[in-house]
């Protein structure tokens, strides 16, 4: 009964160090270097270039980092129709 | 006011959160006043000018988020609407982190203008979190602001290195060289407030802080265990539980925005034995 009453809700000193763990992973790994994702981008650019026109503005990248796993979600603006393709 | 004629441009404030001493409640107060604007309606940025140090991410949250930061933009690498990451929990707030990889020097005075003046045409408030010290990064997140927040503790290192930077933004700063330009509003914000050794005589007094800085006071943040919970969570300490910390950051942001609200020191309520036993009704 104590043991229940007296503890507070899940203590956030544990979400603390979940966070911290997945973030400091990513960080050592090098996965954070510097031109790593401009790079990425101008190279997505540069291949989309070679068969349709489309501006600098078009590209989108999103990143989601997880303990397991983290997904980059890259979208693409098309102009007009070639989008239909 | 014309609010409902015609839609009005941003305010395009910007502010920033310094100290000169580390460890003060920087990044807390620039994210707890970050996020109070925005869920008052105004659309608010805070910019991370730690440069190698990046924490506001940690602190806000969205650390899983970041793909460009500040410098990329600075550089060229990336446009800014890239590097925004838009809160889940409040649409009108936005943050814009910085690299953990470069040094401060990555940052330009002709980048940071570049940037504050896109963000001007976007946002109501734009929050800088200024680096610990008075050294390039300090001075490039206050060198365009127009208003500061200078976060003191009631301690002697603290209350020193505040005058520093008060100083500073009064000689060094884009307002400070420009004829005619009204000086930058600067205002006191108190953090880690203990009334209880306050008034046991261990530690100096509001009003003494306040009669050896000159500078109005924005607010007073009492120490509470919500900032340490907060941060632990990377929730801003205004959208987390109510707190005394949280209520404090509430009225500071409310005056930072002209509203006349009285000085008033909130104490954290701790349950009670039967409170405890019987279940928590708070």
């Amino acid at each position: 009964m104590f043991g229940f009453s007296l503890r507070p809700r899940k203590a956030s000193a544990s979400t603390a160090k979940e966070r911290l763990q997945i973030l400091l992973a990513h960080e050592r790994s090098g996965g954070t270097r510097p031109d790593c994702l401009p790079q990425l981008q101008r190279d997505i650019l540069e291949v989309i270039r070679r068969h349709m026109q489309i501006g600098d503005e078009a590209i989108d990248i999103r990143m989601e980092r997880g303990d397991e796993l983290s997904s980059l979600e890259i979208n693409i603006e098309f102009p007009g129709k070639l989008g239909m393709n | 006011m014309s609010k409902d004629l015609i839609p009005e441009a941003p305010l395009g404030k910007v502010i920033v959160v310094t100290s000169g001493k580390g460890g003060v409640g920087k990044t807390t107060t620039s994210a707890a006043v970050g996020a109070e604007l925005a869920r008052r309606g105004h659309k608010t940025v805070v910019i991370d000018f730690d440069v190698g140090l990046r924490n506001l991410d940690m602190i806000m949250g969205c650390e899983r988020r970041v793909v460009f930061d500040f410098i990329n933009v600075i550089q060229g690498d990336a446009k800014l609407k890239q590097a925004l990451i838009r809160d889940r929990r409040l649409e009108t707030l936005s943050v814009l982190p910085t690299s953990q990889t470069r040094d401060k020097d990555a940052l330009t005075r002709e980048g940071v203008e570049k940037v504050l003046e896109e963000l001007r045409q976007d946002f109501d408030y734009i929050i800088c979190d200024s680096p610990a010290g008075i050294e390039r990064g300090a001075q490039m997140a206050m060198y365009f602001a127009d208003e500061a927040i200078v976060v003191t503790n009631p301690e002697v290192s603290s209350v020193r290195d505040s005058d520093r930077v008060l100083g500073l933004l009064n000689s060094i700063t884009e307002r400070a060289g420009k004829e005619g330009a009204e000086p930058v509003k600067a205002q006191v914000l108190i953090t880690r407030h203990n009334k209880a050794r306050i008034d046991s005589g261990e530690m100096m007094p509001v009003e003494d802080v306040l009669e050896i800085l000159a500078v109005p006071l924005l607010g007073i943040i009492p120490e509470s265990a919500a900032v340490l919970r907060a941060s632990n969570l990377g929730v801003p300490v205004v959208l987390d539980e109510p707190s005394a910390a949280g209520t404090a950051y509430e009225d500071a942001a409310g005056r930072l925005i002209g509203e006349q609200i009285e000085m008033r020191i909130a104490a954290d309520r701790r349950p009670g034995l039967l409170q405890r036993l019987f279940g928590r009704t708070a």
